[in-house]
């Protein structure tokens, strides 16, 4: 009994501690971005800028590819549906208002997950186990200031860019569907796509991209940071950073989906 | 940092730390005078790298002090304990390079970041150092495009790029060949000689400790178990420094009783 309560108890306080860590670093990098600044030390924007790239710009291909094939998909499955009811008309507003408020975000969010917040985790992995952390702070550098805050700053940055391109990736892949099956033309897909969406439809989706980009790079640079031993050490960091941010990603999804929803 | 003050440049008083439940470092005391180059002795595991991290504040102690010009440095605020950092070098057992930049860009970082100085004058600094190192004209490597050896010679031009009163040397021939070691040493030697700077070396090596030490201090289990110049520790009678000096292998001290209970045990 005594052994059953000390597992639970031990569980719950490192999961505390846990939790207390991710606060941790999540407030040190918004001083580091936000205060800090005005006290004369200034953001790294070229180091900023270069994850923007890393992160950012070079996720262009997949995350545009996915979504296409993914709004090809949907655009399938909702006219198999609809079509019972005659109401294929419907598949783009279906499609349109899925990637927006839904889709786009969360696949976008994973996909970075699994590039990006890896990446941030066995980046900063190595440098912790090559001593090279602790060689910044022996001169006196803040290793969050250097390291972690372009990083914030580049996926604030990038999620909602790549979330739009998502959502955009999505809608056409809707519409080559219906333009080969449904007999309609490109024009009659964005029209029909454009009286479907409101605006709300879509601040909603680029609102959960920031909370995800916020996840993914809190959640891998923690593990980043803690990595214990060696090569494998990082390699699980690594692993852990992907699972614990798709995790998280979905359960933020559903809390603020369920906001959107009950305040319209 | 005030420049007038009395007594050793680092004074680490009473100095408990543990890491978990496992106890480190075990009452330390121990003063590094100003100027002098002082070698701390002891096998693996001994605490003398946790010293070291804790006189660069990396770790923090359990209880004790750590005064570097008769500052205590634990309590201090980051941003204070900064300034002193400016002015600690220190060379870690694998260099710690950034590998993402060059090695003039790893030199010319603390410089860059550190002070308001012209892009030129850094450049310039930077070239001094590298040259005082023997690694002019190796600018624009990568650190994976360099020797063991050559790594820890760029960690250590890294480590002077502020121009330190104190640097900090955490095992500095480990993983290398008894000539580059041999190198390391004559460069230590060239420094003492140039700078006067207070050094503090941590090693297991003996030939390399009896080269480049004013004074020597060997630690064993957490405790630092005799201190003094080169001389005192090579007459040592302690048991366990002849033991360190001898090359003596760790006895089977378990009496077979012990033993047996051990296994038995649980």
């Amino acid at each position: 009994m005594t052994g059953v309560l000390s597992f639970i108890g031990r569980n719950t306080l490192d999961f505390l501690r846990y939790l207390l860590g991710l606060y941790d670093l999540g407030a040190k990098a918004s001083y580091w971005t936000f205060v800090a600044p005005f006290k004369g030390r200034q953001v790294k924007w070229r180091s900023a800028i270069h994850q923007m790239v890393v992160a950012g710009v070079d996720s262009i291909p997949i995350v545009a590819l996915i979504s296409l094939f993914i709004g090809i998909v949907l655009g399938l499955q909702g006219a198999y549906q609809l079509a019972k009811f005659g109401a294929t008309y419907f598949v783009t507003a279906l499609v349109g208002v899925s990637m927006t408020r839904e889709l786009g975000p969360l696949l976008t969010a994973i996909i970075i997950a699994g590039r990006s917040g890896s990446a941030f985790a066995a980046e900063l992995g190595t440098m912790k186990v090559s001593e090279e952390i602790d060689a910044l702070e022996a001169m006196g550098l803040n290793s969050i200031r250097f390291l972690v805050v372009p990083k914030y700053l580049a996926m604030l940055v990038m999620m909602p860019c790549l979330t739009v391109l998502s959502d955009v990736s999505g809608i056409v892949g809707g519409a080559i569907f219906e333009m080969s099956q449904l007999d309609k033309t490109f024009t009659m897909c964005l029209t029909a796509t454009r009286d479907a969406l409101a605006m709300h439809d879509i601040t909603t989706g680029l609102i959960k991209s920031i909370v995800f980009g916020l996840i993914i790079t809190t959640i891998g640079c923690n593990e980043g940071f803690s990595v214990k031993g060696g090569a494998e050490g990082v390699g699980k960091a690594t692993t852990s950073s992907v699972v614990v941010s798709i995790f998280l990603i979905i359960l933020a999804d559903v809390v603020f989906t369920a906001i959107f929803y009950f305040t319209g | 940092m005030e420049n007038d003050f009395d007594g050793p440049m680092i004074r680490v008083e009473d100095l408990v730390t543990h890491y978990g439940e496992r106890r480190i470092l075990n009452h330390v005391n121990l003063d590094f005078p100003k100027g002098e180059t002082m070698v701390i002795l002891g096998g693996s595991g001994t605490g003398k790298s946790t010293l070291l991290r804790h006189i660069m504040r990396l770790e923090n102690p359990s209880s004790g002090r750590i005064l570097i010009k008769n500052e205590d440095i634990c309590p201090m605020s980051e941003e204070r304990f900064n300034q002193f950092r400016r002015k600690i070098g220190m060379l870690f057992q694998s260099a710690a390079l950034f590998n993402s930049m060059t090695i003039e860009e790893n030199v010319a970082l603390p410089l860059r970041e550190l002070t308001q100085l012209e892009d030129s004058t850094i450049r310039i600094m930077t070239r001094i150092k590298l040259d005082l190192v023997g690694l002019s004209g190796f600018e624009n490597y990568m650190p994976a495009q360099l020797s063991g050896g050559m790594k820890k010679r760029a960690g250590l031009a890294r480590a002077l790029a502020m121009d330190p009163e104190i640097l900090l040397f955490d095992e500095p021939s480990a993983g290398l060949d008894p000539i580059t070691a041999a190198g390391i040493d004559s460069l230590i030697l060239k420094l003492k000689a140039a700078f006067r700077m207070t050094i503090i070396v941590v090693t297991h090596e003996l030939p390399s400790a009896f080269l480049i030490a004013d004074r020597m201090t060997v630690m064993d289990r957490g405790e630092v178990i005799a201190t003094g110049t080169p001389e005192e520790i090579r007459t040592s009678k302690q048991p366990r420094v002849v033991q360190f000096m001898n090359r003596v292998p760790e006895g089977d001290e378990q009496d077979a009783q012990e033993y047996l209970r051990s296994l038995t045990q649980n």
